[in-house]
């Protein structure tokens, strides 16, 4: 059990040498730094996430996303999943270089469910928002190099400190930078479409099957003018991931909702030409 | 001249263990038990914030008793090497047996290697598919190891009364309400004044389950009413005096941890 200096080796003990951090990436980043999300070779076609939305209706905030993932000019895979619960109460959306992106969400997902356990308590909804953004900002060399991840952060508060349970969205920048959005918000290649479509049909009445539909129409609309965003894909019973925060957890919506939503849509765009 | 000091080996493992063992049976109790959705800790422990059970992953519990800086710091350590091992392999991948084996090879060198040896005892627990496949795993102050079947009981100074109440208490495959008054009934059986029963209220436990009808994480804790109503009904024994600290200082005498 002794090294060979003949000091004493705590053991397991080793990992709770710094009692003070209930941070599973600052345990990470001493105890297995390679573990850490990072490409230092960045190819040219790595392939990248596209389009997510996310809106607000009273009692919690819904999230959905494309599933097309692109490399350059190709079509890397069809049914990606860019969409995921955080934790119970949070969902999180990413746009950007795919893999790099998809280990950042399982980290945060860790970070997460670790503080947790350590504490024994949530961290507070502003407390997740931060905490994903240090995270972006770690990513910041690799962003320099193309491979930036640009997440879309929302969730409900449940934190009994606050006693209020507000849904909220936050955008992020490259460089970390936090931003709470009113409303609804977009990121991706598409999100400039999606976000113009959300403006005209958003409505802060609508329910959760209103709010459903309407961010489904949106990623309708990036897909119709941005090549990098997938649009449901009938034949192949492909349709966006849709997800659900409420107070009472998080969800996805199934995809027989979701076939009746876009065959509505389809059949209103087919009356429509022009829409 | 001062003599050479010169003590055997073997007189120095047994004040060690001597050390640990009185240490821990300055606390109180807790019983691990199997029961028919999983595994149910109870813990009889007056502080809500200062837990004897935790979650350590997604079908993994842990209960302590001792001293509380030395099993949270090992609790710390066990959440932080299952996530470590979750994230770089799967979640599927997190195993008790493994992580016992850590604190069992942790505490055996502490034991051995250092002055004052860890003055706790710790159950590592996991839920399976079926009620075949729990697990639970006890590790003593010394690194010993053990794969216990039903249940086991540790800490306090009457552990071995509680264990021999418990044997005729469990019964395999028994419901949540039936295992927890099992377990609320064998706590309960010693402590009171002149070695009479007492009642334990549910301000004074702390229960949680590893149940295997949960999603993913299968640990919850039952707390306040969701608790109260899970106990039996209080049938008129008193409760024992006031419970002092869980674990009084060292220059305090052990005595009877239920005496006022």
């Amino acid at each position: 059990m002794s090294n060979p200096r003949g000091a004493f080796d705590p053991g397991l003990l080793r990992y709770a040498t710094e009692p003070g951090s209930s941070s599973f990436t600052d345990f990470l980043s001493s105890a297995a730094p390679g573990l850490l999300p990072g490409a230092t070779h960045p190819g040219p076609q790595a392939p990248h996430g596209t389009t997510i939305v996310a809106a607000l209706f009273a009692g919690g905030v819904v999230m959905a996303g494309d599933r097309r993932a692109t490399a350059g000019n190709l079509i890397a895979q069809r049914d990606i999943e860019k969409v995921y619960a955080a934790d119970d109460y949070t969902l999180i959306g990413i746009a950007g270089t795919a893999g790099l992106a998809i280990e950042i969400v399982r980290l945060y997902q860790v970070e997460l469910e670790h503080y947790e356990k350590i504490e024994g308590t949530q961290l507070t909804l502003d407390g997740k928002a931060n905490r994903l953004g240090s995270m972006i900002r770690g990513n910041l060399g690799q962003a320099m190099q193309g491979l930036a991840v640009v997440p879309l952060f929302a969730g409900v508060e449940v934190s009994d400190r606050a006693g209020e349970r507000v849904a909220k969205i936050y955008s992020y920048d490259v460089t970390g930078g936090r931003y709470p959005e009113q409303h609804y918000h977009s990121v991706g290649s598409g999100s400039l479409f999606a976000k113009g479509s959300l403006k005209k049909r958003w409505r802060p009445e609508l329910d959760r099957a209103g709010v459903i539909r309407v961010v489904v129409e949106a990623l309708y609309d990036a897909a119709d003018d941005d090549s990098a965003t997938g649009g449901p894909d009938v034949s192949r019973g492909i349709y966006p991931v849709v997800m659900v925060a409420t107070a009472a957890g998080t969800e996805r919506v199934g995809d027989d909702e979701l076939a009746g939503i876009v065959t509505d849509i389809i059949a209103d765009r087919t009356e429509h030409p022009g829409s | 001249m001062s003599m050479p000091f010169y003590a055997s080996a073997e007189q120095i493992m047994r004040d060690r263990s001597e050390y640990a063992r009185k240490g821990i049976a300055r606390g109180r109790s807790v019983i691990v038990t199997t029961y028919a959705d999983g595994v149910l800790f109870v813990a009889e422990n007056a502080s809500f914030a200062l837990h004897k059970v935790s979650e350590i992953y997604d079908r993994i519990g842990f209960a302590a008793v001792g001293k509380y800086n030395e099993y949270e710091n090992l609790r710390v350590a066990g959440v932080r090497l299952a996530d470590l091992r979750g994230y770089s392999y799967d979640r599927r991948d997190v195993t008790a047996r493994a992580l016992a084996n850590a604190y069992a090879q942790t505490l055996g060198a502490i034991f051995t290697e250092q002055q004052k040896p860890f003055e706790v005892e710790i159950c590592v627990a996991e839920v399976g598919e079926t009620a075949d496949e729990d697990q639970l795993y006890r590790i003593s102050y010394d690194g010993t190891i053990v794969d216990e079947p039903d249940f086991l009981a540790m800490g306090g100074g009457q552990t071995e009364a509680i264990t021999n109440n418990m044997k005729e208490r469990f019964a395999a495959g028994a419901g949540l309400r039936e295992a927890l008054a099992a377990c609320v009934g064998a706590l309960s059986s010693v402590g009171g004044s002149n070695g009479a029963p007492r009642s334990l209220p549910a301000g004074q436990l702390e229960v949680a389950v590893l149940d295997r009808n949960r999603g993913t994480r299968k640990f919850r804790r039952y707390e306040g009413a969701a608790l109260t109503e899970l106990l039996p009904e209080a049938d008129g024994t008193p409760e024992a005096h006031p419970p002092g600290a869980d674990t009084p200082p060292h220059d305090q005498d052990a005595g009877d941890p239920s005496a006022p």
